[in-house]
């Protein structure tokens, strides 16, 4: 399992890359492989709004639907459109080609309780003991 | 607790994902279920279906007593063959839609869906008319080599001549050195065998089998790929598309009750029922409209809620999104629309023809 030391993640297995006053954002690699064959994905258009911790998405596998949530709020200025018709890009390349959207950041400060590569990876193993 | 088969070991060992199904847990996955899905439609896969239950019929009023019990005719059913129907309440609600193997008039076996086993076991034996009826359900294994080259798999374990065991029929023999009845049936839509063998054999015959299948590609499969096939072949899950609020008539499998058989628990009601005309019915349907379909989402017209989903998904081997549904009968016609809504969007749908899936040959 790859937990890239530059991301910041969330305990609802999202992953935020800063860029500037913008992060990129997707599931992690254990959520992908958690969820299975991704088959589905529903994502905001730019403009859309999102908001910290409130779902802008949704990512269906095989068997289970399964919320997406913001890890930061802003708008989303940039939407992984071939998502829609590969899906399993996602379970590929979670942390590259697999982003689903970019946000402009309305509040950096939305950062600073995103876990670190090493807290999230304790999260996980907490989570599944 | 959940119970597990003799299996379980080798399933956690081979890295299987395990959830828990009817009781049981069971693997969901090893390597995906697209992958495993598509092994079965294009090699083969092999799957434990020893959660599934087993119970037998005995005796001079065997053949009678089941007979009296099960919505379709095991008179026009030979030795040596298998028949699928529906054990219904004098209400005509569906008890549990089982597959009948008759090995004579006297000795025939039920085989049930795990989440029934006592239910149906308390059931027949609470109507079991003189027969000898015993829930055989922990003495059996039971495992599923389904897809084209299924035969070919097995044969290479047999040396009996699989090309004489038709569809729906089945034999004893031995597999690998285990005694087995070797049934050619499935919950698949694809040829292939389910193997009902001794519990404690089964290990044996699961790694026989594995091996035997590399060179043809057979894979090890999980109940999220036999969830995906069966809905391909539009065939019903026992608590999921029906249970006992819902009438074989309703579900579609009207083609498994025969009603002038002869007298038969639930008979009337579906008689009744047939006669007055059923108000719903199960229906396949595509989605026309990008999304996904799910047990439990509404279908809708004009914004009011109409009907329910049962079953769903996208069908890995059409790139589709399949259905089932319970709508009104006047929407029942293939060519039908409605809508199903999903989260917070009503999404196109349209009744289609099933199977969704044909095999080509």
């Amino acid at each position: 399992m790859n937990f890239p030391e530059d991301l910041k993640y969330t305990k609802e297995h999202e992953w935020c890359r800063i860029k500037g006053n913008r992060a990129v954002i997707g599931i992690t690699d254990h959520a992908q492989d958690a969820l299975g064959d991704i088959v589905y994905v529903e994502l905001p258009d730019v403009g859309d709004p999102v908001k910290k911790g409130e779902s802008f998405g949704v990512v269906e596998s095989t068997k289970a639907v399964s919320e997406l949530f913001a890890p930061v709020s802003g708008k989303v200025v940039e939407v992984n459109d071939p998502l829609s018709d590969a899906p399993e890009t996602i379970n590929e390349d979670p942390y590259e080609e697999g982003w689903m959207i970019q946000v402009e950041l309305s509040d950096a400060k939305d950062m600073e309780d995103l876990l670190d590569a090493a807290g999230y990876q304790k999260f996980i193993e907490e989570e599944q003991e | 607790m959940a119970l597990r088969t003799p299996l379980y070991d080798l399933h956690v060992a081979a890295g299987a994902r395990i959830v828990e199904f009817a009781g049981w847990d069971m693997p969901v996955q090893y390597t995906g279920v697209l992958d495993e899905h598509a092994a079965v439609r294009n090699a083969a896969g092999i799957f434990d279906v020893s959660h599934m239950g087993e119970v037998v019929f005995r005796g001079p009023k065997a053949l009678e007593a089941l007979q009296h019990l099960f919505t379709n005719d095991l008179g026009k059913c030979a030795d040596g063959q298998a028949q699928y129907g529906c054990l219904c309440s004098d209400s005509g609600g569906i008890v549990d839609d089982v597959v009948v193997y008759r090995r004579s008039a006297d000795d025939l076996l039920v085989c049930v869906n795990a989440g029934n086993r006592q239910k149906d076991f308390d059931w027949l034996h609470g109507h079991a008319f003189g027969a000898d009826v015993v829930n055989e359900s922990d003495a059996w294994g039971q495992l599923a080599v389904q897809g084209p080259l299924a035969a070919q798999i097995v044969q290479k374990l047999t040396s009996v001549r699989l090309g004489s065991v038709g569809s729906y029929r089945f034999t004893d023999g031995e597999v690998a050195g285990v005694r087995c009845t070797i049934a050619r049936t499935g919950y698949t839509g694809e040829d292939g065998f389910e193997l009902f063998c001794p519990a404690e054999a089964s290990p044996k015959l699961w790694d026989a089998l594995l091996d035997a299948g590399r060179p043809e590609g057979l894979k090890p499969c999980g109940l999220g790929a036999r969830d995906s096939l069966r809905l391909e072949m539009a065939y019903r899950l026992y608590g999921s598309d029906m249970d006992d609020s819902t009438t074989p008539l309703e579900a579609g499998l009207a083609w498994v009750v025969k009603l002038d058989k002869g007298e038969f628990v639930g008979r009337e009601a579906l008689r009744r029922q047939k006669d007055a005309g059923v108000s719903r019915k199960l229906v396949g349907f595509t989605l026309t409209e990008p999304g996904i379909p799910r047990h439990g989402y509404d279908v809708v017209q004009g914004g009011k809620p109409i009907g329910t989903v049962t079953s769903g998904t996208k069908s890995p081997t059409l790139g589709t999104s399949i259905g089932l549904a319970y709508v009104p009968a006047a929407l029942a016609a293939e060519g039908s629309s409605f809508s199903v809504r999903i989260r917070d969007r009503q999404v196109a749908a349209r009744v289609v023809k099933t199977p969704f899936y044909t095999r080509s040959k």
